[in-house]
Formats: structure tokens, sequence, C-alpha cells
């Protein structure tokens, strides 16, 4: 056997849910531990660095809003990628990655919509426009009530995964979209200034704080969707025993 | 017109509504199903996997 079959093999013995159960139960306690620290050195940092010269004191608004932003393209991600292992190689707990991923994506859209208008009403002196990065995320928040609304809609979850994973990679076309919109069309809300090819142009004293927020965010999310997955599971496992039990009780009748 | 360290004060605020929300979602949820699952299977009920003896 080479390396490469047998790391396949690792990865589909992942697939077995019973399996994922167990070692999701071991790393669970040590990520929420560790986002836990993250979240409250980055909260140290955010309210112990200066204010910008412009800005003043709103600029701490930017350690939530960039990081939940980011967060709401990545969870995105992560549900395309599930919808590809749906679609292509009907990986069991792909579609549990995915529906368990949805309101986590919305909550963290949500909250980036809502800061981000918190700092748009002084900074801006609107708390909303139209414009090409504000719509299209707004956009986004809506494919997430979507697909959550989709996945609600339908009993069985087999049926559901294959509509929904469909619905998931046709709106993975907004990522992009997204990311770029502030390059593509004259928008009120400003550049990329950490993700961009020539380096950060953020000045150190912010970007601290940022990154370590962005990473207490980002493991939070794995934290919060590992944490869901195993929910999903066990939702399902109680929809089969309870159809079984009610096909056992009819026979018994 | 707020004063500056007010919005800075209702996005921290709001982040930490939907954060906690999330985590108590998750707790919540999580204690919920694992109480269903014991209930059917203190009723005896068993998934066919579990047939062949395994336990969880």
């Amino acid at each position: 056997m080479n390396e490469n079959s047998l790391a396949i093999r690792k990865f589909s013995d992942l697939a077995n849910p019973t399996r994922f159960l167990g070692l999701s139960a071991l790393v669970l306690p040590w990520l929420a531990v560790l986002s836990a620290v993250l979240l409250a050195i980055g909260l140290y940092l955010s309210f112990t660095t200066e204010g910008d010269y412009q800005q003043g004191e709103t600029v701490r608004i930017m350690y939530v809003h960039v990081p939940a932003a980011w967060l709401s393209m990545m969870c995105y991600t992560v549900m395309a990628i599930s919808a590809l292992g749906t679609l292509v190689w009907r990986h069991p707990l792909a579609d549990v990655a995915a529906r368990a991923a949805a309101p986590i994506g919305a909550s963290f859209t949500l909250l980036a919509l809502v800061t981000g208008s918190l700092w748009g009403k002084p900074m801006w002196g609107t708390w909303w426009v139209w414009d090409a990065r504000l719509t299209s995320v707004f956009v986004l928040f809506l494919m997430y009530l979507g697909l959550i609304a989709l996945n609600r809609a339908m009993d069985e979850p087999g049926k559901a995964a294959k509509a929904s994973a469909v619905l998931i990679l046709v709106g993975f076309v907004n990522i992009p979209i997204i990311k770029f919109s502030v390059e593509w069309w004259n928008t009120l809300h400003q550049p990329a200034s950490v993700l961009r090819l020539d380096g950060p142009t953020i000045d150190p004293e912010f970007l601290w704080p940022l990154l370590v927020m962005a990473a207490a965010f980002t493991v939070l999310f794995f934290t919060l969707h590992i944490a869901a997955m195993r929910n999903e599971i066990w939702r399902r496992r109680v929809t089969s025993m309870r159809r079984q039990a009610a096909r056992s009780a009819g026979r018994e009748a | 017109m707020m004063s500056h360290a007010a919005y800075v004060f209702a996005s921290y605020a709001f982040a930490a509504v939907i954060l906690a929300g999330l985590v108590l979602w998750v707790l919540v949820d999580g204690r919920n199903r694992r109480r269903e699952l014991r209930a059917l299977e203190e009723a005896g009920i068993r998934r066919r996997s579990q047939a062949g003896g395994e336990t969880k």
C-alpha cells in the first residue's frame, strides 16, 4: 500500500460518523479553551492599543467587524467544499457539515453587517448605503437564510442534501464578488488593507489586535462548527430511531 | 448624536450577544439531542448498525 492510498483510507475513516463523534469529543475541549484564550488576548489588545488619529476610538469596531466579515466568507467556503463532498464523493459527513455551518455563517454575517453599520454612522455619516460591498454581503446573508429555510422545508435529509449542495455551489459566485467588489466598483467601503498582494498597508498598532481577534474568531468558528455537526449527527440518529420504533410498533399491532 | 464610545460599546455588546447566543444554541441543542437519544435507548430501541453489538 502506498502512502497516498493510506492517506485516503485515513480520510475516509473520518467519514464514519461514529468515529467522527469519538475524535471530535477529544478535540473539542482543547479548541474551546484555545478560542477562549485567544478571545481574551484579542479583547485585551483591542482595548489597550491606541486609537486612530483620524477615527479615534471607533477604530476598535474594526477588531470585531473585520474578523466577522472574513468568517462570513470562510464559512461559506467551508460549505461550498462540503457541497462538493456531497455531490462528488457522497461523503456521509459532508451534508452534515454544510447544514451545521449555515446558522453559524448567518450569525457572523449579521455581526459583520451590524458592526459595519455602527461604524458607518460615525465615520461615513450613514448607517447604510447600497454600494457593491454592502449589497453583496447583504445578499450573502440572504443566501444563508435561504439555505437554512430550504434545509428546514425538506423532511428527508438525503433529498435536501443534493438540492442545498447545488444551491451552495451556485451561490459561491458571490464570494469573489464580495472580495473584489471594492476594486471593481466605486464603493463607499474602503478597499482591502490586510489581505492584499503587496502586503498589509495597515499600521502594526492595529494589525496585531486584528490578527489575534481573527484567529480567535476562526478557532471559535471551528469549535462551534464541530459541536453543531455532532448535534446534527445526533438529530439524524434520533429521527431514524424514532422511525424504526414506529415501524416496529406498526408490525406488532 | 451618540458619542464615539457608544458606537464602540454597541458593537462589542452586539458581538457578545451573537457569540453567546451561538455557544448557548450549540450547548442546549446538544444536550436535548443526547437526552432524546438516551430516552430512545432506554426504551430498547437500537439503530440497525448497533444490532451487531456495537455500543455507541
